[in-house]
């Protein structure tokens, strides 16, 4: 019999905490693919960051490293500083990475950080018990926006690859979803792309996959990946916000 | 022996800490430590080591947290405001048991304070300043050569027992200069960093640098296992220097620059015929705690001299155990004491005052 | 003397923590145990500036200066500020060229020397504070002009003898100020 699918090795045989419905365990998959794919696991640290996620540390088969809510970029750049020749990626949630860690985020993509950041953006802190998040869309309830994101006074969604674009120092940024296998099959793609600009020493990329949390958007699984294909994706368009490798071919 | 140069405080520690085989400098500007980091940025980078100012001191400490769990020797070096700053990521340094070593220039506070030497973050070093049980080792050295000497041991300190080090002076010794040499000195045999996150090259399982456990008895495990080290550290790491103490009718209690100054007070105070000598905690932590009771049985009383509005005296009060009155005299906001001051002092314990 | 305690103080841009550094070096290469104490912060541009530095035969205890047994003063307000604090009999130094002000204090050796105007007419006014350091090595006597010279050349880059030989110039015409 031929075996046509099995855990990726970077990806431990534990049970992870996710909610059913969760993304993070596809996005989790796809990290540990491409990790297998291109035979980095014992080269990489990982950087796991405050949120639903703390405890990737746990799933990923590689050395991983612990960040204080936020500063995963800055851990990792200590890291990567520390170790030039190791493979070096965050895994961050919105909360995270766009509220708390924003100085972070933008200094080390300004600063061409030769690192991989995995945004996970579901709109919402998930951890602590479904409040609003920078990200979270207008009108969208939430615990601590319970009428509705009102953007007179809780402000606007913030487009963090739309941000980092602006910086010099970024070399590859894609925003892609997980709501459909299409988008799933391009979400690996754009990881596989960033950690291989890593390898190229080319600079920081960072991959913003929108993702679904059902339990905090009290939606079923598959309503929640609809929203997410839709409402979610109009405010978020999917693609790719620089390329320096694309730049460079152009030339 | 290599010559005598003369250097500010600042650089001297920056070049103690390169020779002590630190190639990983995180730092911010703010004054009165800012030559350190112009130091390792003219440094670093002709030795293949990395000077990176980062976006802030938040930024800057998880940068060593980072380079720490990765085993590398790093350090980090800031003033008052900034080092509230970096307490987040200590308390995270030490949760996750990696060395390092924090050079603290302290000025006057609190809040942006003013500039001048003070030493009112005592209780932030010593007693915590983060979050979470926990110690740091802390260093005042009081001239610029012992600031070289401590940089290098507190390496080897940090890695030995797997913390975090804090060199604690004040804008006196970072600005000062003053004769150093550098001598290669043999460093603390020291265990492989077997523990450290920097690729398995799938010749091991895998390591987790972390801080966080869910479980509260995993927890309260780990804390203790800490508390454990705690207690070596306190049993093999006290530096103290005693000065004329052995016939001291008055003892004066002082760590760092403000300690020079009360020795030129007892000096002053000796050609009076009043007999006076220092007790100069080199630890912060682990606090001389037997030199100051030993004391306690000869001495007629202890004044701590300090420039802040008293922090030490407190663990000088419970070192004393009420056995001998401990009075304190200090200035605060950037002031130094000054030796007249510091003889007032004494005289006025002397007259019963 | 056994123990210098030096206070130079002055206009920031008038090399203040220059001249204290050459002083330390002198006293270092000397055989003298020294050290060198700034002012810091905003005010070493162009407000005043002054320096702490010890020349002493005893391991130098307080590093910040009380009682000075010289104040080189080299503008009124900084004269004003020290020349109570130094000691009965120490000595206190005045350019003369910019403070035109007595010296209130009577138990102290006053020397006055118009520094600035003498750099100025050989081109130099920067280094008026090199006057200054040769005239106090004179009135004190700590070492001779070829320590001092030793001093100085620590305190110039190497490669830079020109410089050097400037500074050179303008020490001596302070050590053989009045001769």
């Amino acid at each position: 019999m031929t075996k046509v699918f099995s855990r990726p090795e970077a990806l431990n045989d534990v049970e992870l905490h996710y909610c059913p419905g969760c993304t993070h365990g596809i996005i989790h998959r796809l990290v540990a693919e491409v990790l297998d794919e291109l035979g980095i696991v014992g080269e990489t640290v990982g950087v796991a960051s405050v949120g639903c996620s703390v405890f990737s540390y746990n799933y990923f088969g590689c050395d991983m490293q612990q960040a204080a809510h936020g500063r995963a970029p800055a851990v990792a750049t200590g890291i990567k500083r520390a170790l030039p020749n190791r493979v070096v990626f965050t895994y961050q949630g919105d909360g995270d990475l766009a509220a708390i860690g924003t100085a972070e985020t933008v200094h080390a993509a300004s600063r061409g950080e030769n690192i991989t950041v995995i945004f996970v953006n579901n709109g919402v802190y998930g951890m602590t018990g479904g409040q609003m998040a920078p990200t979270t869309l207008e009108g969208q309830v939430t615990q601590t926006s319970p009428y509705g994101r009102d953007v007179k006074t809780q402000g606007y969604p913030l487009r963090v690859c739309e941000l980092l674009s602006q910086t010099s120092g970024a070399a590859f940024l894609q925003r892609t979803a997980v709501d459909n296998v299409k988008h799933i099959r391009e979400t690996k793609a754009a990881i596989k792309k960033a950690f291989q600009y890593q390898l190229e020493g080319k600079g920081f990329s960072l991959v913003e996959v929108l993702s679904a949390c059902p339990t905090y958007w009290a939606l079923p699984p598959a309503e929640a990946l609809k929203r997410l294909g839709s409402e979610v994706i109009d405010y978020y368009p999917l693609g790719v916000y620089k390329d320096k490798g694309a730049e460079t071919d152009e030339k | 022996m290599a010559e005598k140069v003369l250097m500010k405080g600042n650089e001297a520690v920056a070049e103690a800490a390169i020779q002590a085989g630190c190639r990983l400098f995180f730092g911010y500007p703010i004054t009165p430590q800012t030559e350190v980091s112009a130091y390792m940025a003219k440094r670093m980078p002709k030795i293949g080591g990395t000077f990176l100012q980062a976006e802030s001191e938040v930024a800057a400490i998880n940068m060593v947290y980072g380079a720490a769990g990765a085993g590398a020797r790093v350090m980090t070096s800031s003033s008052s405001p900034g080092i509230s700053l970096k307490q987040e990521g200590i308390s995270y340094i030490v949760g996750s048991d990696l060395p390092c070593v924090i050079i603290n220039i302290v000025r006057g506070g609190p809040g942006l304070g003013g500039i001048q030497p003070a030493q009112s973050d005592y209780f932030q070093a010593v007693k915590g300043g983060g979050h979470g049980d926990y110690h740091l080792i802390v260093l005042a050295p009081s001239s610029i050569q012992e600031l070289v000497d401590m940089t290098q041991e507190a390496f080897d300190i940090a890695d030995q027992y797997r913390m975090p080090v804090m060199i604690m002076g004040d804008g006196m010794l970072g600005q000062m200069m003053e004769p150093v040499e550098f001598g290669a000195k043999e460093g603390r045999k020291l265990p492989e960093k077997t523990w450290a996150a920097n690729g398995t090259e799938g010749k091991r399982p895998r390591n987790i640098i972390n801080s966080l456990y869910i479980e509260a008895s995993d927890l309260e495990e780990l804390v203790l296992e800490r508390y454990e080290r705690y207690k070596e550290v306190e049993k093999n790491e006290v530096k103290v220097e005693e000065y004329m103490v052995e016939d001291a009718d008055y003892v004066i209690a002082a760590y760092g620059t403000i300690a020079r100054v009360a020795k030129t007070a007892i000096l002053a105070l000796r050609e009076e015929g009043i007999k006076v000598g220092l007790i100069r905690p080199i630890t912060l932590w682990p606090f001389p705690t037997e030199s100051f009771k030993k004391a306690a049985e000869t001495a007629k009383g202890f004044l701590t001299v300090e420039m802040s509005m008293g922090q030490m005296v407190e663990d000088v009060r419970l070192a004393v155990d009420g056995k001998k009155p401990v009075e304190f005299f200090g200035r605060t906001g950037g002031i130094v004491p000054t030796p007249d001051e510091i003889c007032d002092a004494i005289r006025k314990m002397k007259e019963g005052k | 003397m056994k123990n210098n305690e030096i206070i130079i103080a002055g206009f920031g841009g008038q090399g203040i923590l220059f001249a204290g550094k050459v002083l330390a070096y002198t006293g270092l290469v000397n055989g003298y145990e020294i050290s060198w104490l700034p002012s810091y912060g905003p005010e070493v541009r162009g407000g005043t500036a002054n320096c702490h530095v010890i020349v002493s035969e005893e391991a130098v205890a307080s590093p910040m200066i009380t009682k000075p047994t010289a104040l080189i003063a080299m503008n009124l307000p900084s004269l004003r500020k020290f020349e109570d604090a130094v000691v009965p009999g120490g000595i206190i130094l005045v350019d003369s060229s910019l403070i035109e002000e007595d010296v209130k204090r009577t138990d102290v050796t006053v020397i006055r020397i118009p520094a600035t105007k003498m750099a100025d007419e050989v081109g130099a006014r920067k280094l008026a504070n090199m006057i200054m350091t040769g005239a106090f090595i004179k009135a004190t006597g700590i070492v001779d002009f070829d320590g001092l010279v030793k001093g100085a050349a620590k305190c110039v880059p190497a490669g830079k003898e020109a410089i050097l030989e400037q500074n050179k110039k303008l020490l001596s015409m302070g050590y053989n100020y009045g001769e």
